[in-house]
């Protein structure tokens, strides 16, 4: 199996990572390599396996959700990359 | 006296308790040798001006009851840090500052541990050569232009410098234990749920585990015992009973049975490997270990599973990172286009190829040929290590396939980057515990090491298997300071 570009191309949308034509190509290559490489599953017979999401074979553990960090609005809103001290702000959305 | 640099974590715990030294003094010898080691690049952010003022306060009421009373540690840069910029080795996390800790650093600062900064490492610990990390690659002190190893290549560094009398770094694919090897330091990557998550940066989080670096094998012990806590704020943290690995850690190891698995015996390995591996048979024979030939089928496999598994886990962890709330933002004409360009300019190369990998093997129609297919083969991979468990106590191997390579040698192929794993990513798809210690030198002089895995849940099994062969072996490669 290969990798084409156009692949690549939808690949980078799913993504939402923006790709150039030059770095497109150079992942192509890259990941076809890659891809050769895992193929070799293939080779090995696993009908009779069943798929392993965790090794801890426990119940997950839950907690209550309790608020445990207070008043530290301002201190999230810091590492916002806009400087907006009240809210977060992204491009318009709405026309 | 002797210097203070050249005392191991436990001595340097035994001399302040006894009042031969003080915090202080401790801190400022690796505050100031960090100073003067700026070349190796280890640290992408310091604390040393509050690291010493911990240490006055620490001196100035002291509490020796803890296990690590005001020593000076620095930390792999994935571990968050309350009010300390935590970046991953990453642009789109240059800015980051975290508003809580993580459960392990916490856990460290609680028994008496003073921050002194953090480690550089491969971006989001992403990689096997610390290549791939934003604020440039780190070299090793075993030689110059050589890589330590990745992605917690800073942490070895620093460590093997003695920039720091002890580390932690994290490991999802050999992270701990590959550069452990490369710069001649012991690494131990715990069961998987043994210590808290909560507060690391996350790449595959089924995979994923903190581990110590230290010095030699009591250290790690001491070190574990530090950091391995159940927690609630990691729903995959497990709650079974924790000892005090350091105190009943034994050389004893008459009787136990050891399997030699005759899968990592790989093509191409250089003869110092092979040779080194049948010095630590030997050496576990002569110590009263029972010698058994195993054997892991599917060994093979574990490594382009573990390129489905963890890219796949990647993608979605890594969704994340968007520009909205925090790190890293580009300018976009619109909200989707500044997602793009975002990620685009704040991932680096590596991170982005394993992210679209990732959302390529979770895609409609690819999900079942790959992703299910990997889940599969990591059921057999652990089958197998379960089958061999029934007949023996532990497992020996070479840690890596080869010694350390020059920086830039592979950065060009991907796949030949990802065989440094071979030996020990199959460890994580088990969620096993394993240790490396270093065992010898190849022709250059690079050091290699030994890989001993345990059983779940026994990690002092390993340790004392670690510990008496780190007597036999004896290692010694003597650090020239050529950046200095």
């Amino acid at each position: 199996m290969t990798i084409d570009l156009k692949t690549v191309k939808k690949i980078s949308k799913l993504a939402r990572i923006s790709v150039d034509s030059e770095k497109a190509k150079k992942l192509e290559n890259d990941l076809n390599s890659i891809f050769e490489f895992i193929e070799k599953l293939n080779q090995l017979d696993t009908s009779k396996s069943e798929p392993l999401t965790s090794v801890v074979d426990a119940k997950l553990q839950l907690r209550k959700d309790e608020i445990k960090s207070k008043n530290i609005r301002d201190q999230i809103l810091k590492n916002s990359p806009d400087k907006n001290k009240d809210f977060f702000v992204v491009p318009k959305v709405v026309e | 006296m002797s210097n203070i640099l050249d005392f191991t974590l436990v001595d340097l715990v035994e001399k302040i308790k006894k009042k031969d030294l003080s915090s202080k003094e401790i801190t400022k010898a690796y505050v100031e040798r960090s100073e003067k080691s700026k070349k190796l690049n280890t640290y992408i952010t310091d604390d040393f001006k509050n690291a010493l003022k911990k240490a006055d306060n620490f001196d100035s009421k002291p509490d020796f009851n803890k296990k690590l009373p005001g020593i000076p540690i620095a930390v792999k840069d994935l571990f968050c840090t309350k009010n300390l910029r935590t970046t991953a080795g990453s642009k789109i996390l240059e800015n980051f500052i975290p508003t809580y800790e993580s459960t392990v650093t916490n856990n460290i600062w609680n028994e008496g541990g003073i921050l002194l900064g953090k480690l550089n490492c491969d971006e989001f610990a992403m990689g096997s050569s610390n290549e791939t990390s934003f604020f440039g690659n780190v070299q090793s002190p075993v030689g110059e232009k050589l890589v330590p190893g990745g992605s917690s290549g800073g942490s070895a560094s620093a460590l093997r410098a003695k920039l720091t009398p002890a580390t932690i770094g994290t490991d999802t694919g050999g992270s701990i234990r590959q550069p452990a090897s490369f710069t001649g330091i012991v690494g131990l990557k715990p069961t998987y749920g043994s210590c808290s998550r909560y507060g690391i940066v996350a790449f595959a989080s089924s995979l994923d585990q903190a581990g110590p670096m230290t010095q030699d094998v009591k250290d790690c012990s001491l070190l574990l015992s530090v950091i391995s806590s159940y927690d609630n704020n990691d729903s995959t943290s497990i709650n079974f009973k924790r000892g005090d690995y350091l105190k009943k850690l034994s050389k004893s190891i008459k009787g136990k049975k050891i399997g030699i698995p005759k899968e990592y015996r790989v093509e191409g390995m250089p003869k110092e490997i092979e040779d080194l591996w049948q010095k630590g048979i030997t050496i576990a024979k002569e110590a009263g270990a029972e010698i058994l030939d195993i054997s892991l089928p599917n060994t093979n496999y574990a490594l382009p599973a573990y390129y489905i598994v963890a890219p796949a886990e990647a993608s979605s962890n890594l969704a994340r990172y968007d520009g909205v709330k925090y790190g890293f933002r580009s300018k976009g004409k619109n909200l989707i286009d500044m997602y793009e360009k975002t990620r685009s300019e704040g991932f680096g190369n590596e991170v982005k190829r394993r992210i679209m990998i990732g959302t390529y093997v979770l895609s409609s129609g690819y999900y079942d040929a790959y992703y299910l297919k990997a889940q599969k083969v990591r059921r057999l991979i652990k089958n197998d290590f379960d089958e061999v468990y029934k007949k023996v106590d532990a497992i020996l191997t070479p840690s890596t396939p080869s010694s350390a390579f020059k920086i830039g040698e592979k950065t060009n192929d991907p796949v030949s980057m990802y065989l440094n794993d071979i030996f020990t990513v199959p460890i994580n798809l088990a969620g096993l515990p394993a240790i490396s210690i270093p065992a010898g030198h190849d022709e250059k002089g690079y050091p290699l090491g030994l890989q001993i895995i345990g059983k779940a849940f026994d990690e002092q099994n390993i340790l004392n298997i670690a510990y008496s062969l780190e007597e036999e072996i004896n290692f010694k490669n003597k650090i020239d300071d050529w950046w200095m």
